[in-house]
């Protein structure tokens, strides 16, 4: 039943001369949802990042040790980074999506990676926004912009935009932090649908969030990840003193 | 920083639980002595205590749900209210059984005893001395002096099973004994349950320490 999706092994990164990840080790477990929780400047958005290679894009970064995705190195020579971020999507803290239509912003994954049939699109775009738990409230206005539609449509869109690719991961960092109770509560009932069919990792500062919907929790401190268990255990008997202090607010 | 207040409100929690149990060794204790010396006014003082008691546990409890409303407690700091909820109870309870055996002294008004009353005055000094270990132990967070009084029990266990089974030769020989020696079975009764409690709350203790579910 638990089967790996991704396996972390020995794990350092650097930006320039600092270590921001020190020796990470973690297995990632399939269609469960795993929280990274810890302080500012802990490492779990790097460590986040590193899981579709989107530290790449920084100048002077450089990463040791392996990540295997279904078995497979995603550091490996020879890897499409398109094609692996296309199976590990990515939704960011604030909403971010693009000056287009509703339906563009869907359709636009779908079309980088070759597919033109409209009915295909149609489909596709649809079947997004409902897995998105959207689609009921945009239905009637496809063609309008979607920096039209409220904060909390708005991440739910870039939610579809993301599952419109098919990925095998969602990779989420601070998905609701820049949202009220009400659009984070629809959103934390869709990562809890969501589970049946991707494998969540997600980045949150929240420890109730955490808490309420994740399986498995990662505590990270320091660029070192202290402690990582079955989300239930983390929050009702955690094994290190540095996890009890942060989860209880002790921390400093 | 924003937790120093949650702090100082664990802490009037744990006062509170201290006084609780102060309040309950002390009518074990008066109760007890109000029956041995056959001391009505000891015996209403218990019973007039007891309110106390019980609204003190209220207060308890009302605390504890506002600081999980407030504060979402998580780990130790969950366990401790939670448990600190239930241990209230406990120590309410116990006081229930102090009144009960305040009100027994009421009931044999002055009646000569069938016999010197020796066990039970011995079986409430260790409950006594197992209220305030088991409160220490609750106090220090030290799980294995919790586990050592929990344990005592038996001994409290025995001098009810022995005491029950005396009065029961002494209601044999004498029907005019049966009233009476019913009576004194209930104190003895009354403070066995009173030992339950004390272990129930040990079993909290060593919970709050170690998250570890145990029976005693």
């Amino acid at each position: 039943m638990s089967k790996k999706k991704i396996e972390i092994k020995n794990l350092d990164f650097y930006y320039n001369d600092f270590q921001a990840l020190k020796n990470i080790s973690l297995d990632i477990v399939a269609n469960q949802v795993t929280a990274l929780i810890g302080p500012s400047g802990c490492g779990k958005s790097t460590f986040l990042r590193t899981l579709n290679r989107m530290n790449d894009l920084i100048e002077g970064t450089k990463v040791d040790g392996d990540i295997l995705l279904d078995g497979e190195n995603i550091y490996a020579k020879g890897v499409d980074v398109v094609d692996l971020r296309k199976q590990v999507g990515m939704v960011f803290q604030e909403p971010n999506p693009f000056p287009k239509s509703i339906y563009e912003n869907v359709a636009y994954g779908p079309k980088a990676h070759g597919i033109t049939d409209k009915d295909r699109l149609d489909q596709i775009v649809e079947q997004s926004l409902r897995d998105a738990a959207l689609w009921d409230e945009v239905k009637d206005r496809l063609d309008r912009s979607a920096l039209g539609i409220s904060g909390g449509q708005q991440q739910r869109l870039c939610i579809a935009r993301a599952l419109a690719v098919k990925p095998d991961i969602l990779l989420m960092d601070e998905p609701t932090s820049a949202l009220d109770p009400i659009a984070t509560a629809k959103i934390e009932e869709l990562m809890d649908n969501l589970r049946e069919d991707y494998t969540i990792v997600i980045v949150t500062h929240s420890m109730q969030q955490a808490a309420r919907i994740s399986d498995y929790t990662a505590f990270f401190l320091m660029g070192e990840m202290i402690e990582y268990g079955p989300t239930e255990r983390i929050f009702e008997k955690p094994e290190h003193k540095k996890t009890e202090d942060y989860i209880t607010g002790r921390f400093g | 920083m924003v937790r120093s207040n949650f702090e100082k409100d664990l802490e009037k929690l744990n006062q509170d639980i201290l006084k609780m149990g102060s309040m309950v060794e002390e009518a074990i204790h008066k109760a007890v002595t109000s029956l041995v010396e056959q001391d009505f006014e000891l015996a209403d003082q218990v019973m007039k205590q007891d309110d106390k008691l019980d609204r003190y546990e209220l207060k308890v409890d009302k605390k504890c749900i506002k600081l999980i409303a407030l504060q979402q407690p998580v780990a130790r700091d969950l366990r401790q209210i939670g448990m600190i909820a239930k241990i209230a109870t406990d120590l309410e309870r116990m006081g229930d059984l102090a009144y009960n055996i305040a009100r027994i002294t009421k009931e044999l008004s002055g009646e000569e005893f069938i016999k010197p009353l020796i066990d039970i005055p011995r079986m409430a000094e260790i409950v006594q001395e197992m209220v305030r270990e088991a409160l220490e132990s609750f106090v220090n967070l030290d799980a294995e002096q919790a586990r050592k009084v929990g344990r005592r029990d038996d001994e409290v266990d025995e001098l009810d099973d022995q005491i029950i089974r005396e009065l029961l030769t002494y209601m044999m020989e004498d029907p005019t004994a049966i009233k009476q020696g019913n009576k004194l079975m209930f104190v003895s009764r009354y403070l066995e349950r009173i030992g339950d409690h004390i272990t129930n709350i040990c079993e909290k203790v060593v919970y709050i320490v170690t998250a570890e579910r145990v029976t005693f």
